[in-house]
């Protein structure tokens, strides 16, 4: 038998190590956390802090050993921290892959709802001068075909499309028939209100697996007066629809939305038990953007993002408690955050991805014909600011408006490597660019970050979700990894 | 568990594979058998591949007979229709295959590129490229609806083509039996094998391949190569590339335990594609022996280390099992995942586990484990201190 050699034979001969890239954030406690450039973590004291960045960290240190299984250093000449690097980085940045993956028909303004927060719709009787017609949708669908993407979603907005339920049905019964020989996996969801939502409706969603994707702003009191309905018991009937649409489709076939207004900032617990109430569970706590109706009617600025983070911080403790008494529900926000922080996986969102998914991974093509690089670029048209409008899809080519100096600029103005304030942030890798909005609020697509309230609500809720995480409470741990790992809450203590 | 008979050979020149019969079959089907049973006129024997006996024949006689003869064997019991066995010159009989059992491996090679540690089955550096025909015989002879077969070595790999063509005539030959072969991965650290074994395309392969750190140094250092932390973590990532599932296999011991929910965090993060992982308990035999003071660990003492890894990859969605633990030396909660691991010929119980009321579910012990080294806290389990409706759903899904 041969001799076994010792440990000291296969150590490396020299005490020196490479720092790998990472980006840190000094805690207010002094620790310092550190995210290396896939998103792994690491909270550590300021200092170790500075014997790691100074090259002293003893090789002979947990610290140390740790540091090197994260990659946030190496020892070696071996070129397989940055091979293991790479293939995180390119497994995360997966969402590239494939192109525009959401395609975005708007098939009418109409609505017959006037919600003041409303971005684009439009109460009015007059048919056809804010409908889609067929020729735009044939080239819509054509438009979208040419996306090399496996997977396509399609999402009638509006207005409220079902007012236009027979573009709606063309589109549907179109896209299938094209799908018969390109064979793409293809998902169909109608954002809508309900309220125009007949059986014969409902059969069609049933029979063509079509799903449906509502607004739900909270009990009755908020949801009444965010979203006003002509002859009132707006959310009445909203639930009354919801419910039977659910027995209908089945109960995951029907998803909601919520929009925080002014109003809703005192009431996270009520809207929240409002979703629990009627079965949900999941929940998104979203802001209200700056867009159409809203900015008219000033609603948009009525709260600054440090108001709308209180709000969420009440709502996330509170959506917690409820885990914890054995009422499963998630936060959606969060949960796309857990999944960049705690899993080596990337998201589908297209609202938070560098660079960002405005046309390159969501388009959206107008009733007018016009295509617009996000439901927001479009939203922003209607209040006379054309700037992402990427054409006429009657007037240029594929490689034209999927091509062209819009998309290419917008992609240009995204890459959080490259933008100032957000280069050396350390929650880059879990973080998104969002240049329309910048653009709205700030007159620029990169904008500012100091005073952009994107930044602001982003760092805030980073912020929160890494104390609870330092913190460590076992079961809101347990209980973050459930919701970005996708798999069973935990058992409840 | 009885692998080996000897007797005395006759008329045997070459070593002869064959499938165990213990009443004569059909003409057609002869080339393939060994007989075995009292002999027998020498019409009976026309055609077989071979016919083993218990009974004293004459030397002159036996030499006269149609087939290899191997006879005066003191005892034929372990054999069972359907075995499959090699018969040498020298009189040996092999067992290559039992029929009944569900623990059947395929002996690839006895070379290895690695010398771990607490290897189970110390390599030997005999140039066996000889034995690829007997490997792709025995397949031949192997039942078709055997479950699983295992191939296992030494390190397989070295094999190189061969293996692909030991693989590839499994693929044809037994349609239904997935295939575990047990490699330390290092040659897929060449893209090109990886791919080669892709293209075969067989219906249910999985490679386990262990992984001893997240730091290449103690990997190098328990494998005893440098270099081999590099070559396994990038032929793993090969492998996943063109596809073909792998399963990680952590022993547990003095050097895995200290980081073992780091490597945990680590598969998770770098390898995420694998289909299980295993975590083992460390096998009193082979090299363990002159290095059980450096490895030995008791169960009992790495609990929580244990309890911590797997329920980690638990929770997000990773297979994992809990190999060579007895039930009263791992925490409750980890019952669902401790599986009968140990092969039916190797495991066996203390007198203390004969009043235990989840030895049934328990792998027991390796025979080599019982003898040499086993946890102090091994107990017999009372009927009350299971009887709660967790630990029976958990037991019910082992």
């Amino acid at each position: 038998m041969t001799r076994f050699q010792s440990p000291d034979h296969y150590a490396h001969a020299s005490d020196s190590y490479q720092i790998l890239p990472f980006r840190f954030l000094r805690w207010e406690d002094g620790d310092v956390l550190l995210v290396n450039m896939v998103g792994e973590y690491e909270f550590i004291n300021s200092t170790q802090f500075h014997e790691f960045a100074t090259h002293k960290l003893e090789p002979s240190t947990p610290e140390f050993e740790n540091f090197k299984a994260k990659h946030f250093l190496a020892d070696s000449v071996s070129t397989l921290p940055l091979q293991l690097l790479a293939t995180k980085y390119r497994t995360k940045m997966s969402f590239l892959e494939g192109f525009t993956k959401l395609h975005l028909f708007v098939v009418t303004l109409r609505c017959d709802h006037s919600c003041p927060y409303c971005q684009v719709s439009r109460v009015t009787e007059e048919r056809g001068k804010f409908d889609m017609s067929t020729a735009t949708a044939d080239r819509a669908i054509d438009l979208m075909f040419h996306s090399p993407s496996e997977a396509l979603k399609v999402e009638f907005q509006g207005g409220e499309p079902l007012l236009n339920f027979d573009l709606v049905t063309y589109i549907v019964e179109r896209t299938e028939q094209r799908n018969a020989t390109e064979q793409r996996e293809i998902e169909f969801v109608i954002a809508t209100n309900l309220s125009p939502l007949t059986e014969k409706m409902l059969a069609y969603c049933k029979e063509h697996n079509i799903s449906l994707s509502t607004s739900l702003d909270g009990p009755a009191f908020l949801h009444d007066h965010n979203r006003p309905r002509r002859g009132g018991n707006s959310y009445e009937h909203t639930i009354m629809q919801l419910q039977h649409a659910r027995a209908v489709l089945g109960h995951d076939r029907v998803s909601a939305l919520m929009t925080t207004t002014s109003q809703s900032l005192q009431y996270p617990r009520e809207i929240i038990d409002t979703y629990v109430q009627h079965g949900f569970t999941s929940i998104f706590l979203r802001p209200i953007s700056p867009y159409g109706f809203a900015v008219r009617t000033n609603m948009a600025f009525q709260y600054a993002a440090t108001q709308f983070l209180t709000f969420y911080r009440t709502g996330l403790a509170y959506l917690i408690e409820l885990n914890r008494r054995g009422t499963p529900i998630l936060e959606v926000y969060t949960q796309l955050l857990l999944r960049k922080i705690l899993t080596p996986f990337p998201t589908g969102y297209v609202d938070l991805q560098s660079p960002a998914g405005t046309g390159i991974s969501v388009v959206a093509y107008n009733y007018d014909g016009n295509v617009y690089a996000s439901d927001e670029a479009r939203m922003l048209a209607e209040m006379r600011d054309t700037t992402f409008c990427l054409g006429n899809l009657h007037e240029l080519t594929y490689d034209e408006l999927f091509g062209g100096d819009t998309i290419r600029a917008l992609v240009r103005a995204s890459c959080l490597q490259t933008l100032p304030g957000c280069t050396d942030c350390a929650y880059l890798p879990y973080c998104g660019a969002d240049p329309i909005f910048h653009w709205t609020t700030q007159g620029d697509p990169i904008g500012h970050r100091p005073t952009s309230a994107f930044c602001t609500k982003n760092m805030g809720i980073f912020n929160y979700l890494f104390t609870l995480l330092k913190q460590a409470d076992p079961y809101t741990v347990r209980l973050f990894t459930s919701w970005a790992t996708e798999q069973p809450a935990p058992s409840v203590q | 568990m009885k692998l080996h008979a000897y007797g005395t050979p006759a008329h045997a020149t070459t070593t002869v594979l064959g499938r165990i019969s213990t009443s004569p079959v059909t003409a057609s089907e002869r080339p393939d058998t060994i007989l075995v049973g009292s002999l027998l006129g020498p019409q009976t024997l026309q055609g077989y591949a071979g016919a083993l006996t218990t009974q004293i024949l004459d030397r002159v006689a036996a030499s006269t007979l149609p087939c290899p003869v191997i006879f005066a064997i003191p005892s034929l019991d372990h054999l069972a229709d359907g075995d499959v066995v090699a018969i040498t010159p020298q009189g040996y009989v092999r067992t290559l295959y039992r029929r009944q059992s569900p623990h059947n491996t395929l002996f690839a090679t006895d070379r290895c590129n690695s010398y771990c540690l607490m290897c189970s089955q110390p390599p030997k550096n005999i140039d066996d490229a000889g034995r690829i025909a007997e490997h792709l015989r025995l397949i031949d002879l192997i039942h078709q609806d055997t479950t699983e077969l295992g191939i296992t070595g030494g390190e397989p790999t070295l094999l190189k083509d061969d293996l692909l063509r030991i693989i590839a005539h499994a693929k044809d030959r037994l349609p239904r039996t997935s295939l575990h072969l047990l490699s330390n991965g290092r040659l897929f650290y060449y893209a090109r094998f990886a791919q080669r074994l892709s293209a075969i395309q067989h219906h249910n392969l999985m490679i386990g391949i262990p992984l001893y750190s997240d730091l290449d140094t103690v990997h190098d250092y328990v494998v005893q190569a440098k270099g081999s932390y590099e070559e396994t973590i990038v032929g793993l990532h090969n492998l996943a590339r063109y596809d073909v599932p792998v399963e990680l296999r952590v022993v547990l011991h003095q050097l895995t335990v200290p980081r073992l929910a780091k490597i945990a965090e680590f598969i998770y993060r770098n390898l995420p594609f694998a289909r299980h992982v295993a975590l083992m308990g460390l096998e009193m035999t082979g090299f363990t022996l002159p290095n059980k003071e450096l490895l030995w660990a008791d169960p009992w003492d790495y609990q929580t280390a244990l309890e911590e890894a797997t329920t980690y990859l638990i929770e997000r969605g990773m297979h994992v099992s809990i190999y060579n633990h007895q039930l009263c030396t791992i925490p409750r909660s980890m019952w669902p995942y401790a599986r009968k691991s140990i092969s039916d010929w190797k495991n066996e119980y203390l007198p203390v586990c004969s009043t235990c009321t989840v030895r049934d579910a328990c792998g027991g012990f390796f025979t080599s484990g019982i003898t040499r080294r086993y946890s102090k806290h091994i107990n017999s389990i009372t009927a009350d201190q299971f009887a709660t409706p967790t630990d029976a759903k958990g037991l019910a899904a082992t």
